[in-house]
């Protein structure tokens, strides 16, 4: 790979008759790193997605992989790329190893070299003993390994995944972050979409927030964090009638005045180096009783919250969903399937 | 390779996977030839013996024209697969693939001369059955089963552009039967044209399945050829040209529903 990023779109726009999908996206994902586009349902991810391999032409603007235009040099592009979309994308009616060996040579590995990969996959997914079940018996996790595993057959330096976790239980979810975290370490260059703050925060090394087809926000996760004040201290207070005193104890301590709520003192940081000591040491000495304290770092829902002035679930996760709901999108979503 | 022999293998990686699913979901086919041997008990057996066709027993005279319906309808299963590939995202992994535009299709419609050929040895032996002979040289039989391949990969080009144009495998398979049905009732598939209405008979003279069924009963059962053969061959050709430009171009803009 040479110095140039590996993805890079300018001003991207698309519209669907009257709907604009993308209105001016731009994005950067250097090679070897996760760029995580977060967004509710119908923020624009997906036509993102597409146009960048090369599904759908753009209506304005412009978008490189690995050095191809996403336009002019598709052909060439396509064999450089691998795609997981939201639908695992895998033919029922063949076995684990037919679908990987069909992909296999869809990308011109030949036979032999097809049906190799294709064992390795599934060893490394775990799908080994599955292989020559038919697809359409395996479970929805599995389905997913399989589909991730066919988008990464030709070992593409680029990898795009659409919501690959949309609609897994918990545990499936966290196996499949792991085995893209080891493509990952391996040097592939990744694109994610995600509706889930969770995924992107563990996943991704610099997030683009993307609401209404624009990005609205981007950076690291801590990045994005540190704009809602970076770390607070809470304290629950023994006894809420010491609250003045306590929070004359962390004085020094605050970068701005504690605020105290349902008997819990919140104390922004200046620095969270050694603040649990400190903080415990002041209220004992000043006579503050302590039921419990903790520091609370900002999650990536409360930056979505802040930015969107929504919650990430979108119109589906619009009642109930607080903040810290990362379950909110995968019970709609579950809904959703099972309609 | 050169690109010419990448589509080729390609479209046989295609048509293997499509043929893959037959012998598991043996549904499918039972279906597509359940259908047309009920049709031949039923005009053999019911309509039969009140349609008059001078020179011919009606077996000899209905069998050509049920498998030219046969064979037509045999791009249901491409109709339905694209749409199901649609439907399930698989459209948009293929796209994503440095494969052959064309090679979806062509795999599927390549897929379906095999079936169709399956169907065409299970309608011959259903008609012997109930009491169809050939009387042509044995040449001129092999002659109409190409021209039969040939004529059903036709419609499979028509089936993969109501594939990809249909909202959905429900609307795929009801826009086939609104073309096909009537087309194959207006010819002479089943009845000789000049019992039909005059106005009707001028549809039906120029109707491919018209065309296409004169020259069977011409291959299989020594019946005066006229243009027939060549008409038959060309509507074919002419139908495999338009249509598959018409579905690759589709294809390239195929978006999952």
């Amino acid at each position: 790979m040479t110095d140039s990023p590996a993805i890079e779109a300018e001003g991207l726009r698309k519209s669907y008759g009257e709907v604009r999908a993308l209105d001016g996206v731009d994005l950067v994902a250097p090679a070897g790193t996760v760029l995580g586009l977060l967004g509710p349902n119908g923020a624009g991810k997906t036509t993102v997605v597409r146009i960048l391999t090369t599904l759908l032409p753009p209506d304005a603007g412009g978008a490189r992989v690995a050095g191809f235009d996403v336009v002019r040099d598709a052909a060439r592009l396509r064999a450089v790329i691998g795609l997981a979309g939201q639908y695992a994308a895998v033919d029922e009616n063949l076995t684990g190893s037919e679908n990987l060996r069909m992909v296999g040579r869809l990308y011109h590995l030949g036979s032999a070299a097809a049906r190799a990969r294709a064992d390795e996959l599934l060893a490394r997914f775990d799908l080994a003993d599955a292989a020559s079940r038919r697809a359409g018996t395996y479970s929805g996790g599995m389905r997913r390994r399989l589909d991730l595993a066919a988008a990464l057959v030709a070992d593409p330096p680029v990898l795009f995944l659409d919501e690959p976790t949309t609609g897994l239980d918990p545990r499936s979810r966290i196996a499949l972050w792991e085995t893209i975290e080891r493509c990952v370490a391996a040097g592939t260059t990744v694109l994610l979409t995600t509706q889930y703050l969770d995924e992107a925060d563990r996943l991704a090394g610099r997030i683009a927030v993307v609401d209404h087809g624009r990005v609205i926000a981007e950076g690291s996760p801590d990045e994005l964090k540190g704009r809602l004040g970076g770390v607070r201290l809470e304290v629950e207070l023994g006894d809420p009638t010491q609250a003045a005193a306590g929070a004359e104890a962390l004085a020094d301590m605050a970068r701005e005045d504690p605020q105290l709520a349902d008997g819990t003192l919140v104390v922004p940081l200046r620095s969270r180096e050694g603040a649990i000591a400190a903080a415990v040491r002041r209220l004992d000495a000043a006579g503050v009783r302590i039921d419990d304290l903790h520091l609370h770092r900002p999650t990536l829902d409360d930056v979505f919250l802040e930015l969107t002035g929504h919650v990430a679930a979108g119109d589906a996760g619009a009642d109930g969903a607080g903040p810290d709901g990362a379950a909110t999108p995968v019970a709609s979503v579950l809904e959703e399937w099972s309609r | 390779m050169s690109r010419l022999q990448l589509a080729a293998s390609d479209t046989l990686v295609l048509a293997w996977r499509n043929l893959l699913r037959i012998p598991r979901q043996p549904d499918l086919l039972i279906s597509f030839t359940v259908q047309p041997i009920m049709f031949v008990l039923l005009f053999v057996y019911v309509f039969g013996g009140a349609i008059q066709t001078p020179g011919y027993d009606y077996v000899d005279y209905l069998m050509p024209g049920i498998i030219v319906q046969t064979m037509a309808f045999g791009g249901f299963v491409t109709a339905l697969g694209l749409s199901d590939d649609l439907r399930k995202g698989l459209i948009d992994r293929f796209r994503s693939l440095p494969m052959a535009r064309s090679a979806v299709l062509a795999g599927r419609t390549s897929a379906d001369v095999v079936t169709n050929s399956v169907a065409l040895v299970v309608m011959v032996t259903v008609g012997l059955i109930v009491g169809f002979s050939f009387s042509a040289p044995v040449l001129d039989v092999l002659a109409g089963v190409l021209l039969l391949l040939l004529f059903g990969h036709a419609f499979s080009w028509v089936f993969a552009f109501v594939g990809l144009t249909a909202s959905s495998a429900e609307s795929a398979q009801a826009i086939g039967f609104l073309a096909v049905f009537p087309l194959t009732f207006a010819s002479s598939a089943f009845v000789p044209v000049d019992t039909m209405p005059t106005w009707l008979q001028a549809f039906a003279e120029v109707n491919p399945f018209t065309v296409v069924v004169d020259a069977m009963r011409a291959l299989w059962l020594g019946a005066p050829a006229g243009n027939s053969i060549w008409g038959a061959v060309a509507w074919s050709l002419g139908l495999i040209a338009v249509f598959s430009v018409l579905s690759v171009r589709r294809y390239r803009r195929a978006v999952t529903r």
